[in-house]
């Protein structure tokens, strides 16, 4: 009754090379002996000892595993873009608190991240060559140094939050910096008649004040600082109430008409001095600066999540790969890891300019 | 015929030998298995007790509601806030979502394909075991002080109530990943494990709709995800992201959780509608009219579904620029929802129509959905709904397609498919009470809910005006006769197991792969993959009743 004649698919003379696009309505290939007991195994999946009883040929299964694991990457793409769509919503309404806050950030660490990823990536890749190919020694050590990798990404980052637990520099109520954006040495590095003017001006608008100053009660080192934050929103750092205020406001303000643009524009930026001097009565912080350490804290925090789920599939991978499992009839899971890998790899070299290499 | 071309075509006649639910005992074979028709059946009652747990605060709810003001001992209007957010909780993530695919969707997709499996056999295990710890956090919510938000968690007031938020948003951010893994396993299965001859176009409609729906669950899913996480950081950590004091925006929270949260609705409906098209054209006799728009309309509506997110927001602050557009964008909606319907009808049309209970559900579902999407398009009209936001006419309307299509077409495909998955034909005479019961019970309880919204009753409130307490009290009696019907449909169902095997392998006449094999089928499902040559509803005219097994079998011509 039947008149299709089964065609021989190209595709399984090419599963050692990278598959063919998926989605095309093309019928699989049939085994041609199928047992009678219906399944359908026969001597075809005795021969791939890894081809799952419910498919019929290797290419098969690793064309459904490659589909799943890009739909995979789609949804953790789309998991994060709700981070990143916060992140655009809060820098477009307030940009000077992103230009403040980068600050904050040691863009030399965050370049030795992105390089490590970068590395990692790389040796990701190249295990899937090794792994294509069969070379065990080369697949186990290529692994290894992805999951070193990982692991010196992490330290790097716990040093950064560890710093940042010092610093002060957490979310929401907990935000409580322990040093002015003109005492930062990236800051003085970059703009350094900006810091030396915030500086002079500073002597004056806290003139006879203790010098840990605008951080409300809290003096001496924020690290071990157990009281709860104050539960009023960090204010600017207001002038705390001098009797010759005006003053010290003339004097601020002479320095600043004095002041190039060149020298204001960073400050203004940062939302230290307002864009109209003769309104600036003195030096503040910009009023919500802690939402970037917010979004800072939630955004790395969850690509570290990643990056640890990331270590534990390449742990078992290399559990996998030292016993000799993979080879050109087998390679997939290497493959599908890789991809997870390469979008961890993504995720950071997104997150790296947006939140370190601000303007 | 649609179906195998080879000799040993299994024996039409009632299975004696092992099939799936037999062939081997024991709790871990069952916890443990692999096979997606054992997952399917672990999932088919999981919701259906989830099923028994939110109708039982839903009765709560309508009993309370019997008069003004306090009604029921012992619960305070704090009380009532716990019980209709547990309702929507557990209906929406626990039933609703999960329901026609997991449940049916598993039992049934591979045998529509002639597959083995699905093609991850271990995700889908671990997709039902996932369910049960996000409904184990829902419940443990549930006795920490239930939440008390409302099902759709709104700031300012989900970050700073002291009820249980966080363990039923973790719940529902749990059983939100139940939801894409099901969703990425069944779009590769129907890429990747579609027979010979089987086109895209000739999948049956229920594979077009369980993949329309694949794709809503893959793409909106982790926008849920995220925000349910971003409450729960909030509410720990205090971020700040919501909250004006810090410099957040609580409306925020309303974009991510729409945006998703509407999608989710077709995630809910659509698969309802691959079973309406899969049931009408078999007791219709007749093949289904304009198949492919039919398909096509299936993902339209899943692409469409993306872009109205704005129009449960109508009164939030938006801009009337923005209201305007996710109006406009909503009225599109009803065009390919339209089709379906004229289709269904185009199907019946000078079709033999059979009455058994699974179609007595379908036309209850073409009347009950059709009340219940024209009213959503009442809504989508902004200016109209600036006064019906809020009340009773939203409950109605959702209730109208949720409860009058999603579930109404559930317990049809739970019929239909209830002797293929289960081996025994059910009591018809229970069924078709049944579906009577249930039908009227529900147009009972929701249909005077419309008019106490027009009329200015709020949604979500534990006491009202004295002019409403007559509708109140019909909408009450409504929901207990609905009860009911649930009750008595459910006994007709269950009873049936407690028979041997005696259904045929093709008890309707159906032309679809599943009725080609064994019911239940063998735990390997086909003896040899079949192939295909036509069409998925082409061939009635080549099949015949028999007395004997009370089933269909080939013509002998």
């Amino acid at each position: 009754m039947t008149d299709t004649t089964s065609e021989t698919q190209s595709n399984s003379e090419t599963h050692g090379h990278s598959a063919p696009p998926p989605g095309e309505p093309e019928p699989h290939e049939q085994t041609e002996a199928h047992a009678a007991n219906g399944h359908g195994g026969g001597h075809g999946h005795s021969q791939y000892p890894h081809l799952a009883h419910h498919f019929d040929s290797p290419q098969q299964q690793f064309d459904a595993g490659k589909l799943g694991i890009w739909l995979f990457l789609v949804q953790e793409v789309l998991f994060f873009a709700g981070l990143f769509c916060a992140y655009t919503v809060y820098r477009a309404q307030h940009p000077e608190i992103f230009v403040y806050a980068h600050y904050h950030l040691d863009t030399t660490m965050g370049a030795v991240n992105t390089c490590v990823l970068l590395v990692s990536s790389l040796t990701a890749a190249w295990a899937v060559r090794n792994a294509q190919l069969g070379e065990k020694n080369k697949l186990v050590v290529n692994i290894s140094i992805t999951i070193l990798c990982a692991f010196v990404f992490l330290g790097v980052k716990y040093k950064e939050y560890a710093h940042k637990v010092h610093e002060g520099t957490l979310w929401g109520h907990h935000f409580n910096p322990q040093h002015e954006l003109w005492e930062l040495d990236s800051f003085k590095s970059k703009h350094p008649e900006s810091a030396k003017l915030a500086e002079k001006i500073a002597a004056i608008q806290f003139e006879g004040q203790p010098k840990r100053k605008g951080h409300g009660e809290r003096e001496g080192s924020g690290a071990e600082a157990k009281a709860p934050a104050p539960k009023t929103p960090p204010l600017p750092a207001a002038m705390a109430g001098a009797a010759d205020s005006d003053m010290k406001v003339r004097r601020i303000q002479s320095l600043l008409l004095q002041a190039s643009d060149e020298t204001l524009r960073p400050l203004v930026a940062a939302g230290i001095i307002k864009h109209n001097v003769l309104a600036t009565t003195g030096l503040e912080r910009p009023a919500t600066a802690h939402i970037f350490f917010g979004i800072y804290f939630f955004m790395t925090g969850l690509h570290g999540i990643h990056v640890i789920a990331g270590i534990i599939v390449w742990i078992w991978m290399l559990l996998k790969a030292q016993r000799g499992q993979f080879g050109p009839n087998y390679f997939g899971p290497i493959d599908y890891a890789a991809l997870y890998w390469h979008l961890v790899d993504l995720v950071w070299i997104y997150l790296f300019p947006l939140l370190y290499l601000i303007h | 015929m649609a179906t195998t071309t080879t000799t040993d075509f299994v024996s039409p006649e009632p299975s004696t030998t092992d099939n799936y639910l037999n062939n081997e005992k024991g709790l871990l074979s069952w916890l443990l298995t692999l096979d997606h028709k054992r997952i399917g059946v672990m999932y088919l009652f999981s919701v259906l007790a989830s099923f028994a747990l939110g109708g039982t605060f839903a009765l709560l709810i309508r009993a309370e509601l019997w008069t003004p003001g306090p009604t029921l001992p012992g619960v305070t209007a704090d009380m009532y806030n716990q019980f209709f957010t547990l309702h929507g909780a557990i209906m929406v993530f626990l039933v609703i979502i999960p329901g026609i695919p997991a449940a049916l969707g598993n039992i049934i997709l591979p045998l529509q394909l002639g597959a083995k499996d699905v093609a991850f056999p271990r995700l889908n295990l671990m997709s039902y075991h996932v369910w049960i710890l996000g409904a184990c956090f829902m419940l443990l919510s549930l006795v920490l002080g239930a939440a008390d938000t409302g099902w759709t968690f709104y700031t300012p007031y989900s970050t700073m109530t002291e009820t249980a938020v966080i363990p039923a948003a973790f719940g529902a951010f749990v059983l939100g990943f139940s939801s894409i893994f099901t969703g990425l396993n069944f779009i590769v299965t129907i890429h990747k494990l579609r027979p010979k001859g089987m086109t895209w176009f000739r999948m049956p409609l229920f594979v077009w709709a369980l993949y329309s729906t694949a794709l809503i669950q893959v793409l909106a899913t982790p926008v849920i995800a995220i925000t349910l996480l971003m409450l729960i950081v909030e509410r720990t950590l205090g971020i700040g992201i919501f909250d004006p004091a810090l410099g957040g925006d609580p409306v925020l929270f309303q974009h991510f959780f729409w945006f998703y949260s509407h999608p989710a609705v077709y995630i809910m409906i659509v698969p309802a509608f691959g079973v309406i098209s899969e049931i009408i054209p078999v007791f219709s006799r007749k093949p289904i009219f304009g198949y492919k728009f039919i398909a096509l309309s299936s993902v339209a509506i899943a692409i469409l579904g993306f872009l109205v997110w704005g129009h449960h927001m109508f009164t939030s602050g938006q801009s009337v620029l923005a209201g305007t557009i996710f109006s406009a964008i909503t009225f599109l909606i009803a065009i390919p929802t339209a089709i379906k319907t004229f289709n269904w009808l185009a199907t019946m049309y000078k079709g033999r129509i059979h009455l058994e209970t699974p179609m007595l559900y379908a036309l209850a579902f073409l009347w009950v959905f059709t009340i219940g999407g024209v009213t959503g398009m009442f809504l989508a009209v902004m200016s109209v709904d600036v006064h019906l936001h809020d009340t009773y006419f939203v409950v109605a309307h959702f209730h109208y397609v949720m409860m009058g299509g999603s579930i109404t077409a559930f317990l049809g495909g739970l019929h239909y498919w209830w002797p293929k998955a289960f081996g025994r034909m059910y009591n018809e005479q229970i069924g078709r009470i049944g579906a009577l019961i249930v039908f009227v019970g529900l147009n009972l309880t929701f249909f005077p809910q419309f008019i106490l919204g027009s009329r200015g009753m709020p949604r979500r409130y534990y006491n009202y005006l004295e002019e409403f307490e007559g509708l109140h009290q019909l909408s009450t009696i409504g929901a207990f006769a609905l009860g009911l019907g649930f009750l008595l449909t459910a006994y007709g169902l269950l009873s049936s197991l407690r028979k041997k095997f005696d259904a045929p392998a093709n008890p309707w006449g159906a032309t679809t792969l599943e009725w080609q094999t064994a019911s239940p089928p063998p735990y390997y499902n086909f003896a040899t993959p079949p192939e295909v040559t036509q069409g998925p509803y082409d061939g009635y005219e080549n099949l015949e009743y028999d007395e004997k097994i009370r089933g269909y079998v080939p013509t002998k011509a």
